[in-house]
């Protein structure tokens, strides 16, 4: 069964619950999109960008010492951080900047958290010479101040926002009230699998090189299929790219690694498949972490890119379905990971993606050695080292909102 | 009761000659017990349909002013069964048709099977979800239907003619026209092209026009009137009453009354 259906559905999640303003809207992408997908004038650019401009494929890279260190399975790095802009964002923001070209499209909107998804919008606006706005969370702006600088200089304007929590799901409102607005001359760059159909589809697909690279690189070191992917998950766009491919392989088992915060206890945390509920939010039906009223709670991670209250629908769908296995990865364990894999393979991973290197420290030791593990190190954490210096001297506390 | 309430009240303005006043409360700014005295007091000065609002932490549709109010209503600790009881209350008080504005969660999770039973032994005539398109409203739409409350959707300008059709074979009560692309609050004209895209609706229902987002100013509601079959004025209301309270809300309905 292909998913989603033809209404955007993946099981009961998913679908398009947005303001009526909109709905032509995403008809046009979805129809664009379907068009350049079957295009190969399209497809041939985009290659194109992802190996020239991008610097695809990403190695995937067997992690000799970590495997030593944990002393079981044998663990491979997908190095989506070495992707140009530092993490895998840019395989989406080039295939939808192309789409938006395609469709005669001139300005670009896009959300940020941690500023990957933002830098990478900003990027592609310039390469293609395209208008760009990226509207992201006021306390975010503060959290990584460098990368609002990366987004300027790129020409791009950001546009703080002061509003609810002042962090990414906050960001996706003020887009969403931009695009309504403006929606007949702008095109919204979604940087996740979140958001009405088709985004959740055409984000995957175009994240779908990841998983498609790892299967051919992982068959030719190795002779055979993995046994565990994990790959961090927010909205969970380089957890659907890594894990799509192999979906049909019944013998791969998935572990996305949500965000604990400060642990799953304290509500201080971001995990909407494993702490959360079904809902409707920000244009899908899926987990979220809402009260018992249907109002989104806030959230909270260490890592920017993770601190938002909902989550992919394919993802709630992998999850009932139990195809894959979600767990929650507090913000001290994923410290441990950042500084773990800085020391033991010279490689400095973004917060998020240290959720994922967390995950792997935790099973690696309780499997055997013949058992092959990937990590999608979905970004790099130059962005992160400020913020972890601070942490690390604080002892952890005041970085919240 | 429910459809049936509201297409009388759009008949008696019909047949004076004038237009349905609309108005947009965001229940529980600044607190309950004011937004019932606001239902009896707007009513009083000729309003003839109230739209309550259901706050929610993320309303995408609105701009800055029903963002706000929404933040204070829920700081107060508002929720949907505390409005269904403030409605249960006013019924007795009030006969204009009295209907919900709410972002889809808060309803979905309130739980659609007892929602609309509850909704129409409360009082409320009908339901306005601005994040719930025609594709995925039908489980709520049947619902509804089954206890004759008004389905009543929102189109916008940029809805094509065929999809107007199929919304409005779906539509109660009356059709909410969007009146440009864009969030709620007042605007300072009038959207270009408004009257061919009304003109546009028109031609695809027989049912009553409501047009709301951006309409403030008695001037807009005067242009407008002859396009449609009611105004809807939310924000302006909203402003004056946080910032002048209960006075100023009647006087801004006052001027917008005679102005239609």
């Amino acid at each position: 069964m292909v998913l989603p259906d033809s209404r955007g559905h993946f099981g009961p999640y998913g679908g398009r619950f947005v303001p009526e303003t909109l709905m032509p809207a995403l008809k046009e992408i979805e129809k664009a999109y379907r068009e350049a997908r079957e295009d190969p004038t399209f497809q041939r650019e985009l290659k194109y960008y992802l190996e020239q401009y991008a610097g695809r494929p990403t190695p995937l890279y067997f992690a000799a010492n970590l495997t030593r260190h944990l002393g079981g399975a044998r663990v491979y790095l997908k190095r989506e951080d070495l992707n140009h802009t530092g993490s895998h964002k840019l395989n989406n923001a080039l295939g939808q900047a192309l789409l938006a070209r395609r469709m005669g499209k001139k300005r670009l909107i896009a959300e940020t958290g941690a500023g990957q998804h933002g830098v990478a919008t900003a990027t592609v606006a310039a390469l293609l010479g395209m208008e760009c706005e990226i509207y992201m969370g006021e306390e975010d702006t503060r959290r990584q101040a460098l990368n609002v600088f990366r987004m300027e200089l790129l020409g791009a304007r950001v546009i703080p926002v002061a509003a609810g929590s002042c962090t990414l799901k906050d960001a996706v409102n003020e887009a969403l009230r931009d695009w309504v607005t403006n929606v007949r001359t702008t095109y919204y760059l979604i940087g996740s699998v979140v958001g009405p159909h088709p985004y959740p589809m055409m984000v995957r697909d175009f994240q779908a090189v990841i998983g498609e690279e790892t299967r051919q690189q992982v068959l030719e070191a190795s002779g055979r299929l993995p046994d565990h992917l994990i790959a961090c998950v927010g909205g969970g766009s380089n957890a659907m790219g890594l894990f799509y491919p192999f979906i049909q392989d019944a013998g791969v088992k998935m572990w996305g690694a949500e965000a604990a915060g400060r642990g799953l206890k304290t509500g201080r945390h971001a995990a909407s498949l494993t702490a959360g509920r079904p809902g409707v939010f920000q244009g899908s039906y899926s987990y979220i972490v809402q009260d018992e009223n249907g109002q989104i709670k806030p959230v909270y991670s260490l890592s920017a890119g993770l601190d938002y209250p909902g989550v992919g629908p394919e993802h709630s769908y992998l999850k009932d379905s139990g195809r894959a296995t979600y767990m929650a990865i507090t913000d001290a364990e994923a410290l441990e990971a950042f500084q773990l894999l800085s020391r033991t393979e010279g490689i400095i991973p973004a917060l998020e993606s240290a959720h994922a290197v967390a995950l792997a420290m935790k099973m690696a030791p309780g499997l055997s050695q013949e058992e092959i593990i990937i990590v999608n190190l979905s970004g790099r954490g130059d962005k992160d080292v400020q913020q972890v210096e601070a942490v690390l001297q604080e002892g952890g506390e005041n970085h919240g909102c | 009761m429910g459809v049936e309430r509201i297409s009388a009240a759009f008949a008696a303005r019909e047949k004076e000659g004038r237009k349905a006043l609309i108005v947009y409360l965001c229940a529980g700014d600044p607190s309950l017990e004011v937004t019932a005295a606001a239902v009896q007091e707007l009513a009083a000065a000729g309003v003839d349909i109230i739209e309550l609002g259901v706050p929610f932490s993320d309303p995408v549709a609105d701009g800055p002013v029903i963002q706000a109010a929404s933040t204070r209503a829920l700081a107060r600790g508002t929720n949907l069964r505390k409005i269904l009881d403030l409605v249960k209350n006013l019924r007795s008080r009030v006969s204009l048709p009295l209907v919900l504005m709410s972002y889809y969660n808060p309803l979905l999770q309130y739980g659609l099977a007892g929602l609309a039973a509850d909704l129409a032994a409360a009082g409320v005539d009908g339901l306005i979800v601005p994040d719930l398109p025609l594709e995925e409203s039908a489980p709520l739409r049947e619902k509804l239907e089954a206890v004759k409350l008004a389905a009543i959707p929102l189109v916008a300008p940029t809805t094509p003619a065929e999809r107007l059709q199929q919304i409005a074979a779906a539509a109660q009560g009356f059709i909410y026209c969007v009146s440009l692309t864009g969030v709620t609050g007042a605007r300072e004209s009038l959207p270009p092209g408004i009257a061919a895209y009304l003109a546009r609706v028109r031609e695809a229902t027989d049912l009553p026009l409501g047009v709301g987002f951006g309409i403030s100013h008695p001037e807009q509601a005067r242009l407008l009137a002859p396009l449609c079959d009611g105004i809807i004025v939310g924000s302006a209301v909203v402003r004056a009453l946080h910032e002048g309270g209960l006075p100023a809300a009647v006087e801004v309905v006052q001027s917008l009354r005679q102005a239609i």
